[in-house]
């Protein structure tokens, strides 16, 4: 194990380790913070039970909805836009300040439109998630050297050979990244959407079991939540660390 | 189509699409479901003074959250900015702690804050303090090593070392970080004042979704939007004429 590697357990084991001191010794009171451990342990059973399921396997799902609808719609979005200079021009303000914009400030905009449900949740998440997606696309195409695409059209690829053979693996790292930003946002925005109003979901538990003061299933939720979220970014961030090095390796020789 | 490289006149045209779409929306999806822009308008000029308390408790609020990100950000980004392990250790769980839903975090502020300012301050905080963090954490590892190696052999002090190079070489990325972390504090603060706050434009927001009183969803939505993107249009174009000087 490289000392990196024990430097970053530490870094989150130690935090961790004084959490479960100060509520053993009763610095922190129980209907505050439990002990982390019981948080564990409590997970534990609610998984076991497999009460949690429903809300769990709906949240997935919706987030993957969202996701996989912002990536496809980010990426033609960010290639029409990519192509067309005055639209760029026009909306390129927009995307630098779009993150500044609250946007669950349209979702009861959306549950008027909509009704509560899956719909509203799902497009708060591919709100927050889609313009992640465009701009990672227009870096990329922007990255890709103008010598690859003139020798495309030396070799007489059409626009979609092109795309795919030559736009596509280049831009792949900087698309990687933008879909890795795409994740998270889906899972904020849909976990957000859950907690703020709806009617089921790992964020309505949460929300539910807050207001019945149910710490026993509250903590083990949002440490779920928190387990989750840090698993699924760590895992993208080093393929996408992968990706990145690889194409670092041959970069010399393209510029 | 020349016209629209003047940065005052895309950003026109961008503003009358964005109208064109909202005044879209009303017609097809009707009055109970979105406010028109003239009615939101209408509502602003009406009762800029109610408010005017809201947006008063929420900018107190937020600017102390404000603070505290972007001094709390700096703080952990340049100590972790100072040497490769620190950055190396901390850059994946910075990074990891930046994709969580704070959102989910918010029963464990009310608890450890209670109801009312401190929870709305903390909140808008921990959604602000990682981007600062992170990004001052990446500027100081993008310095040109000639300079570090200059405050070296003039035998600088760690203090003097981050105050007159580390900092300054680093402004630019700094600004992007706290151009990111003032957004999301501001979201931040108004999700904090939806739930468990008497006050606050996020109060006011969760009661009109109650009410379905469309007229303010919007006027608070407008109001907002018109703020997060001209200061974050203002740090921007001081971000880009820092680099420009580079």
């Amino acid at each position: 194990m490289s000392r990196v590697t024990v430097y970053r357990i530490l870094a989150v084991a130690i935090p961790i380790a004084l959490v479960e001191l100060a509520c053993r010794v009763g610095w922190m009171g129980r209907m505050t913070l439990p002990p982390p451990s019981e948080m564990a342990l409590g997970l534990y059973a609610i998984l076991k039970s497999g009460r949690m399921a429903g809300a769990i396997l709906e949240t997935l799902r919706n987030v993957l909805v969202a996701l996989g609808g912002s990536v496809v719609v980010g990426v033609a979005a960010g290639a029409l836009i990519h192509a067309i200079a005055p639209v760029r021009r026009v909306l390129e303000p927009l995307f630098s300040t779009y993150y500044a914009v609250p946007i669950y400030g349209f979702y009861p905009l959306f549950i008027v439109m909509f009704g509560l449900g899956d719909k509203p949740e799902i497009l708060i998440g591919f709100m927050l998630a889609v313009v992640a997606v465009i701009t990672a696309t227009l870096n990329g195409l922007d990255g890709v050297p103008k010598v690859l695409l003139k020798t495309a059209r030396v070799l007489r690829l059409g626009p979609l050979r092109a795309a795919w053979t030559v736009t596509l693996p280049y831009a792949a790292a900087d698309l990687f990244t933008g879909v890795k930003l795409a994740v998270a946002y889906s899972f904020i925005g849909v976990i957000g959407a859950e907690f703020i109003m709806s009617q089921s979901g790992l964020g309505y538990e949460i929300r539910y079991a807050y207001d019945n003061l149910d710490n026993a299933v509250m903590y083990p939720l949002i440490l779920l939540v928190l387990v989750v979220a840090v698993a699924v970014n760590m895992t993208l961030d080093a393929w996408d660390r992968a990706l990145r090095a690889r194409r670092g390796a041959g970069q010399g020789a393209r510029r | 189509m020349s016209l629209l490289k003047l940065p005052g006149v895309s950003a026109a045209v961008l503003v009358l699409v964005l109208l064109l779409v909202w005044q879209t929306t009303f017609v097809i999806c009707g009055p109970m479901a979105i406010a028109s822009p003239a009615a939101t308008f209408a509502y602003l000029a009406g009762h800029w003074q109610d408010l005017g308390t809201h947006v008063w408790a929420t900018g107190q609020a937020f600017l102390v959250a404000l603070a505290i990100a972007v001094v709390g950000g700096l703080v952990i980004g340049l100590l972790t900015g100072l040497g490769a392990t620190a950055a190396e250790t901390a850059e994946p769980l910075l990074l990891a702690a930046n994709s969580i839903p704070k959102i989910a975090l918010y029963p464990v502020v009310l608890l450890l804050f209670g109801i009312g300012l401190p929870a709305k301050i903390a909140f808008g905080a921990i959604h602000g303090i990682i981007p600062v963090a992170i990004f001052t954490m990446n500027a100081c590892r993008a310095a040109p090593p000639v300079l570090l190696k200059t405050a070296t052999v003039l035998r600088l002090s760690p203090m003097d070392r981050m105050r007159s190079v580390l900092l300054p070489s680093a402004l630019p990325g700094v600004l992007t970080g706290v151009r990111l972390g003032f957004s999301l504090t501001l979201i931040g603060t108004i999700l904090g004042e939806m739930f468990g706050s008497q006050s606050g434009l996020g109060y006011l927001l969760m009661t009109s979704i109650g009410l379905q009183n469309t007229d303010i969803i919007m006027a608070v939505t407008v109001l907002l939007i018109a703020f997060a993107a001209s200061v974050s249009t203002a740090l921007l174009s001081w971000e880009r004429r820092l680099r420009r000087m580079r």
